[in-house]
């Protein structure tokens, strides 16, 4: 243990951007946690006289077009995204692992069956398969979760596969199997265990890329309806207003959209550093 | 000669599976969309015997597999059905787009290699120096972009700050004549009819949107080409190369690139998805006239054919290129040859 955490503090003074990333996901998860509670107006209240205000010290990040508290969206607005990426990734984590160890481990025909549909998912651009999947299923944010969930399977399948392949043969498969566990007790108490931290990496990168994408179809008025705040919506809003210089509408919930995105991904990469100090880049 | 040409094949072959299951899936899309059709093309004032007529001259009373194989037929004949919003049937709607289209993704694709491919080598030949730093932090910040934020930012840069580009409006501004159409590529078009001022126009028009999508792919390519120059240069037959007193250049580009650039090719797969992908959200931005912006409105509009049609031609396409970039990963490779 303590020689994982000199590893893990070694990491950290070699590559100060990874505590950095922890804290930005850290500063998100209270946002997600606390926003609606800390914001200083109400993210609906609308205010024709205030409207289109640059930032100010009554409202830092300045008011849309109906005079609404931008800073008071933004932050609102973190628990949405978050609980959009969070629950997509975790859907497609879940299944995606258990499909992915089950193709490892068995062969044959579920392998076969299962690699055929990871072709197929892979065969569409992933951005325009998540549209088709929103258009065929209905416009909701539970069926935008289910889009990203989808496009990201994949992923997940195929890096646990990979990861049990490599593992099916190893001394501690064999011990616990010749200790009489049957196949569903060595795949979800031995071999599972061991290709968490490479599963986490990916969970960590898919973070920014689920964000990304969910922003990205709000952004083309899929998922979330208008008064909702929520980033990708937000910048759709302030697009319009951009070409007439009002750039504070569609600026700030577009940066903390690709600050929420970077900080995932930096901490993908710090996390790989710590997991596995052969991958570095 | 023959040798390529059976290894073309080949590969056209090997990509049979994946446009049948593209087929297969948009059309399990079509099926699952909400709502009856037969109803929604009857109008609302229909009788349900209107109703069931409508059904019935749709094909939708068959059971699911006559269903599939009349889909299939109409495919065959390029039908994709027709747009509710703009009554045209969808195949002209996305014929006359998708020149506008293809137009932005080549012209992105084009940049993203030229500036990454020589950022990558850069980065890879000085490693630990500026320009390293710079390519890494290009490629992490790259991936993390929301590319209709940074469409918005350049157009308030360059279009109302400095006011150097045009306005995001479209392919060609109002007062430009449009070329006659040839290849329905503006740029190639207006040089064919040899009109400097609408190849301006138009390539004007064109820089901020490439520039949008280029950034989005730079990043994987240039994070790509390093770490395979990196591999590349330490190994020992370019030590040899360099032992023999081959001049810097040579060793660089016709030993090491070129080895580098395999798994480079194989990257674009993977950049593809995501510049196809990312190409709706910047024709929504720059209110480019592309298929993609077309699926947009179809899809607020709930008016669904024009969609399928639209993730049908994208599969295909992204297919397509799939299949280029093997053929060209052949050509490059002669080990591929030789083992086809």
């Amino acid at each position: 243990m303590t020689a994982t955490l000199r590893h893990i503090r070694y990491v950290l003074a070699e590559n100060p951007v990874t505590g950095v990333a922890f804290g930005g996901f850290l500063l998100i998860l209270l946002l997600a946690l606390f926003g609606p509670l800390l914001a200083p107006y109400d993210p609906l209240a609308s205010d024709t006289a205030a409207a289109l205000q640059p930032p100010s010290w009554a409202h830092w990040f300045g008011t849309d077009h109906l005079g609404r508290d931008i800073l008071s969206r933004v932050m609102v607005a973190t628990r949405l995204d978050v609980q959009i990426s969070l629950s997509a990734v975790a859907l497609s984590f879940a299944c995606g692992s258990v499909a992915g160890v089950c193709a490892g481990w068995f062969g044959g025909p579920v392998e076969r069956i299962l690699s055929r549909l990871v072709d197929t998912i892979m065969a569409f651009p992933l951005f325009v398969l998540a549209m088709g999947v929103v258009a065929a299923l209905g416009n909701t944010v539970g069926n935008i979760v289910v889009a990203t969930a989808i496009i990201n399977f994949p992923f997940y399948v195929r890096m646990a596969r990979a990861e049990t392949n490599a593992r099916r043969e190893a001394g501690f498969i064999e011990a616990a199997r010749l200790g009489g566990n049957g196949d569903a007790r060595i795949l979800g108490f031995h071999l599972f265990p061991n290709i968490l931290p490479p599963m986490m990496v990916q969970v960590s990168l898919n973070m920014g890329y689920a964000i990304l994408n969910a922003a990205g179809l709000s952004f083309i008025g899929l998922g979330v309806r208008p008064p909702t705040p929520e980033w990708g919506i937000m910048v759709a809003e302030g697009a319009s207003y951009i070409v007439s210089g009002e750039w504070w509408v569609a600026l700030f919930p577009g940066t903390v959209l690709m600050l929420a995105v970077f900080c995932f991904n930096l901490l993908g990469d710090g996390l790989r550093d710590i997991i596995d100090p052969r991958r570095r880049t | 000669m023959p040798r390529t040409l059976r290894l073309i094949l080949r590969r056209l072959l090997s990509a049979l599976p994946s446009v049948a299951a593209v087929v297969v899936v948009t059309f399990v899309l079509t099926r699952a969309l909400p709502g009856d059709p037969a109803a929604y093309f009857a109008g609302p004032a229909a009788t349900p015997q209107a109703v069931e007529e409508v059904r019935k001259r749709l094909g939708l009373d068959r059971t699911l597999p006559e269903q599939f194989l009349a889909y299939l037929g109409e495919l065959a004949r390029g039908e994709m059905g027709t747009s509710l919003t703009t009554g045209q049937p969808v195949r002209e709607d996305i014929l006359a787009r998708l020149p506008a289209s293809l137009e932005l993704t080549l012209a992105a694709l084009l940049l993203a290699v030229a500036v990454a491919i020589p950022l990558g080598v850069a980065a890879a030949t000085r490693p630990g120096s500026w320009i390293d730093h710079m390519a890494r932090v290009v490629s992490t910040a790259g991936v993390s972009l929301p590319v209709f934020f940074t469409g918005l930012l350049l157009v308030y840069v360059f279009y109302y700050l400095l006011g150097w580009a045009p306005a995001p409006m479209g392919r060609l501004d109002l007062f430009a004549s449009t070329p006659p159409t040839v290849t329905g590529f503006l740029l190639i078009d207006s040089l064919l009819a040899g009109e400097g001022a609408t190849f301006r126009a138009a390539a004007a028009q064109l820089v901020l949107p490439a520039l949008t999508l280029g950034l989005f792919s730079v990043a994987p390519l240039a994070r790509m080409t390093r770490a395979s120059m990196l591999g590349v240069l330490s190994s020992d037959f370019v030590r040899t190369a360099r032992a023999s007193g081959l001049s810097r250049s040579t060793v660089l580009v016709t030993y090491a690139l070129r080895n580098a650039l395999l798994p480079v090719v194989t990257t674009l797969g993977m950049v593809f998805s995501f510049l196809l992908g990312a190409n709706v959200l910047v024709e929504k931005v720059f209110s480019w006239p592309g298929i993609g912006s077309y699926a947009i409105e179809a899809l607020v509009a709930s008016d669904y054919a024009p969609v399928q049609g639209f993730i049908l031609t994208m599969a295909v396409m992204y297919v397509g290129l799939n299949l280029l970039v093997d053929v060209l990963y052949g050509i490059i490779d002669p080990r591929v040859r030789i083992e086809a």
